[in-house]
């Protein structure tokens, strides 16, 4: 019996300990790990759609809370105006979600690009979304709001050959990002005057 | 044990360099050797694990019920290797998103739980750091020669550097798994013909 006790009461404060002490590492790096994060998996995805910028768009953000969760929004600083924001959507593609990185520009309405960030599509196939241009730029120009379809749903976007999923997904992406802004335009745009170029 | 604090350590480097001599811990020696980077960052972090997973387990030998202990081993490990994989996220992004899964793997890395249950439930706190550190060591010098002769021949480079002229044909088949186990195996071959000497 005695024996029993000391063996509950090893684990128990070992597991404790442990607890504690992962705690506490956990809440010193976090925002470290956040930073991270934002620099190796949404950085590049952010500086391909704001070539040119005057600011570091990865430093340069605020959030806004949407529906209880906070989004990202990155602003992008032209010709000494910080008129562009980027934000992530995600729409479900062939394997899980893909996660689109969109940049609107604020004055106008419409997207000056959109970029891959997060996505587990099949090598090859769908995860030729990092890197087609020639699909991702036909988004280019067209205004926030305008739901952009693939040509097999009644649209105009060329999907990728043998990635009509994944073209479906990004089109679905940029539609929820059109939904976003629509939601919170007035927002972005009260935050964005914030900055200065 | 008679043997000198001094030995403790360096047994780790030779006459029992894990994986060559203490056959152990071939998982993560097979799947993250492709190159020299990641070969050395999965050795120090696994060095980390094993000096303090030794260190305290050492301490508490004589708290801990001998019917529990490889559960409380577990905890201990699992608590450090956590620590790892937040340290890395913070510090070292790029390589944690190399090594991936192996991080956590850690845990029960047979070397780890082996050092534990062998050497540092039996041994004073100051030679189970000694025989963490050169065990920890010697795996990451294994790692490395591998992962070295594994990208110099898979990829022509070292450390991401280029070794041979453009006209080099990499040798692909090295840095796929079969690979691992023809490279590993041809090490051990060539430490047991210096061995018998």
């Amino acid at each position: 019996m005695r024996e029993m006790i000391k063996m509950v009461i090893v684990l128990t404060l070992l597991s404790c300990c442990s607890g504690g002490l992962l705690a506490a590492v956990q809440s010193n790096t976090q925002e470290r790990i956040d930073n991270q994060v934002l620099k190796f998996v949404q950085g590049p995805a952010i500086e391909e759609i704001m070539v040119g910028a005057d600011n570091n768009p990865i430093r340069d953000r605020f959030t806004i809370d949407i529906e209880d969760t906070e989004k990202d929004f990155f602003v992008g600083v032209y010709d000494g105006k910080p008129n562009v924001v980027a934000f992530e959507t995600k729409a479900g593609g062939y394997s899980g979600d893909v996660g689109i990185m969109v940049a609107v520009n604020v004055e106008t309405g419409k997207i000056q690009g959109i970029s891959a960030t997060k996505h587990t599509e099949t090598p090859g196939v769908g995860a030729r979304v990092e890197d087609d241009e020639d699909f991702k730029n036909q988004f280019n120009g067209l205004p926030i709001g305008a739901e952009p379809q693939v040509e097999k749903d009644g649209g105009d976007i060329m999907p990728m050959s043998g990635a009509t999923i994944t073209s479906q997904a990004v089109c679905k992406a940029v539609q929820r990002a059109g939904d976003v802004y629509e939601k919170v335009e007035s927002t972005i745009k009260d935050k964005i005057s914030t900055f200065s170029g | 044990m008679a043997k000198t604090l001094a030995q403790e350590f360096t047994k780790g480097l030779w006459e029992e360099i894990p994986p060559f001599r203490l056959v152990l811990g071939l998982c993560p020696t097979l799947a993250v050797t492709k190159s020299v980077e990641n070969g050395l960052g999965m050795g120090i972090a696994t060095t980390f694990v094993l000096v303090f997973s030794n260190l305290l387990i050492s301490i508490l030998r004589d708290v801990i019920p001998a019917k529990i202990r490889i559960a409380c081993f577990i905890i201990i490990i699992a608590t450090f290797v956590t620590m790892v994989e937040l340290l890395m996220q913070a510090f070292a992004y790029p390589l944690y998103l190399q090594l991936g899964i192996f991080i956590p793997l850690i845990v029960v890395n047979c070397i780890v739980l082996g050092r534990a249950e062998a050497f540092a439930s039996k041994n004073n706190p100051v030679y189970s750091v000694a025989d963490g550190l050169g065990i920890g060591l010697g795996f990451t010098l294994s790692l490395g020669t591998l992962g070295a002769v594994r990208e110099v021949l898979g990829e022509g480079t070292f450390y991401g550097m280029q070794v041979f002229g453009s006209s080099f044909e990499p040798f692909t088949f090295m840095v796929e798994a079969p690979g691992a186990f023809v490279c590993l195996g041809l090490l051990l071959c060539m430490m047991n013909l210096a061995g018998s000497r």
